[in-house]
């Protein structure tokens, strides 16, 4: 039932109104339970992550940059470059499947949480980051997607 | 504060003893260094401080080697000598490659990085002769980093056995991504997703010059040559995320309890079926993968059953064939099985973290699965949390049961005393 009205709430028209009313601690709270459906089984809930394999969410280089992680939302990451002297072997898809809003959610959340503090994500930023010439259009395909799954 | 010095304290007490005999860990040894043992059985903490030790050999006068997942002191292969008080002591390092392969055969050490293998001659106390020179056997293997490991184990006929992991979870176009096709066939199983089989002799081989033993295994890190049935046992990691990339047909409950972690007996040619299937304990078959038309229920008669079927995500890194007189009955021909422990049963409870041993009788499993030593974790059962992870296992000369913690590096050593 949850999930049925969570799913309603974030309809294309209702993104970008309750974009305008949002405070912190709502986007936290919604970036939760996007965090829980969709991070928490590789990023662990206390976002620690798993040694060796999928990093903590609590790395300084990540969390101080609200573009890089945004674009590793959007696009994945693969890299494997080691993160604080240790590789991370697994691969993170791509989730440009979730909205602008769920975005800016998850990772307010994420930056509020496990010992974080930083400033929110907003949805503009984030949308910025998925198109920068036309921030409007992907996020209606995307919905399509959502309510598909 | 309090808590920032307690921290720096425990720190610095930690590095100074890191890698020697830790005074202060007697306690513990007297609680069988912290594990849950069946009645009768003894463990002692032999080594600590080595950080990622991941699997180990013994020399047939006690002396044991370990190759490691991350350098230690700028080495990658750790030589340890029995000691008068029953531990270890370490007296040579060498290799500066990381890796998780090692094994003694034949008057030679083995022992592999994630791409290549190397051999080091020995003299009669199975001590390495020279450290700076190995022969290159085996050079050339994928490591994509995603399952990048090289697992090793030796027959009685010259042949070397190796893993190479396939560097996919389930051979999607985009690798954990929802809604991502799979190819089929499944374009990896080519040049990893299997075992490969090389001449143990010979240098330089690549490819071409070994041969596709099996294939449709996912993963397999702990893997034994089985000298009772003379054949090769292998333990697959399954595939992850059934719940996430297919949540109307998995429930995130069953998604942590499947696919099973399978135990398979390898023959030449055979096909453990993944990508396209996986096992499901829970009803005994073999059931079509949901990227592969699958609906969680479809099974197929194709490819290679287990010999036994463990629940998902248990991580088995290390597997033993007990062949020695020590340990009761019982155990003669059975098998050890390391678990590293389960990430992907979140939001589940995690699980795993054990040494497990399976009954075998003329060749097959004979009875359930047990758990053997428990309490590896500690406290808190999760990946970040564990305090040990059991990664690899050996026997040793007087029939006690070595096993490695690749989190923190510390060496167990189990014993029947009667
Ligand atoms: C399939 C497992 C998986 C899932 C699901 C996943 N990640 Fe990741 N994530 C990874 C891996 C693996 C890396 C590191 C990849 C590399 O090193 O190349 C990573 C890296 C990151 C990083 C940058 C590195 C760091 O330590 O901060 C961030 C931020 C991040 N993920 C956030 C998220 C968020 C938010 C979600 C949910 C929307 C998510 N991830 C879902 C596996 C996953």
């Amino acid at each position: 039932m949850k999930k049925i009205s969570y799913i309603s709430f974030f309809t294309a028209t209702s993104i970008y109104l309750f974009a305008q009313t949002n405070t912190l601690q709502d986007s936290i709270k919604r970036g939760k339970v996007v965090y829980n459906k969709v991070c928490l089984s590789c990023h662990m809930a206390d976002g620690s992550g798993v040694p060796k394999m999928n990093p903590p969410l609590t790395v300084a280089e990540y969390m101080n940059d609200k573009k890089k992680m945004i674009s590793i939302v959007l696009k994945g990451m693969n890299d494997r470059i080691p993160i604080d002297d240790e590789y991370y072997s697994n691969a993170m898809a791509p989730h440009a499947d979730l909205s602008n809003q769920q975005i800016a959610d998850v990772l307010t959340y994420v930056r509020n949480s496990f010992g974080n503090k930083a400033g929110a994500v907003s949805v503009a930023e984030v949308a910025a980051v998925r198109t920068p010439a036309k921030p409007a259009a992907k996020s209606v395909s995307n919905n399509t997607i959502n309510k598909k799954q | 504060m309090k808590y920032l010095i307690t921290g720096l304290l425990l720190l610095s007490s930690y590095q100074l003893f890191a890698g020697e005999t830790h005074p202060s860990r007697n306690k513990k040894n007297n609680d069988n260094a912290g594990l849950t043992l069946p009645a009768g059985f003894t463990a002692t903490v032999v080594a600590e401080g080595y950080g990622s030790v991941r699997h180990i050999t013994l020399t047939k006068t006690g002396g044991l080697y370990a190759k490691l997942g991350k350098l230690y002191k700028g080495k990658g292969i750790l030589y340890f000598k029995q000691s008068a008080d029953g531990k270890l002591e370490l007296v040579s390092s060498f290799g500066k490659y990381i890796g998780t392969g090692i094994a003694i055969k034949n008057g030679y050490l083995y022992a592999s990085s994630n791409t290549e293998v190397f051999r080091y001659k020995l003299n009669d106390k199975e001590e390495v002769i020279d450290t700076a020179n190995p022969e290159k056997i085996i050079t050339g293997l994928l490591d994509r980093h995603e399952h990048e490991t090289k697992s090793i184990a030796l027959d009685n006929n010259n042949n070397i056995y190796v893993n190479i992991g396939a560097y996919s979870n389930a051979c999607q176009v985009e690798d954990r991504k929802k809604g991502s096709p799979s190819m089929k066939p499944c374009p990896i199983l080519d040049s990893a997703g299997g075992i490969w089989m090389f001449k143990a002799d010979q240098l330089n081989q690549t490819y071409k010059d070994g041969i596709r033993y099996a294939t449709g295994l996912r993963n397999v890190v702990g893997l034994d040559w089985n000298t009772a049935t003379n054949s090769l046992f292998v333990m697959q990691h399954g595939r992850d995320q059934l719940h996430d990339l297919f949540p109307e047909m998995y429930d995130t409950k069953q998604s942590a309890e499947l696919p099973s972690e399978c135990m398979y007996e390898i023959k030449k040619g055979d096909n453990a079926g993944w990508p396209y299937i996986y096992y499901d304990h829970l009803v005994n078959k073999k059931i079509i993968a949901p990227e592969y038309g699958g609906d969680g229920k479809k099974s197929t008669d194709e490819y290679l059953t287990p010999a036994v079927a463990f629940p998902g995500h248990l991580a088995p890194n290390g597997l033993q064939f007990y062949s020695a007189k020590q340990f009761p009955d019982k155990y003669k021909n059975g098998a050890f099985i390391a678990f590293h422990g389960s990430w992907n049963r979140a939001p589940e409870p995690q699980e795993g973290y054990y040494v497990a041993f399976v009954p075998f009788k003329n060749g097959k499993p004979n009875g359930k699965w047990e758990v053997f030593a428990n309490g590896f974790a500690g406290a808190t059962i999760s990946p970040r949390g564990a305090e040990h992870r059991p990664c690899g296992l050996a026997q040793g000369p007087d029939g006690s049961l070595y096993v490695s913690d690749d989190s923190k590096g510390t060496i167990y050593k189990i014993s029947y005393n009667k």
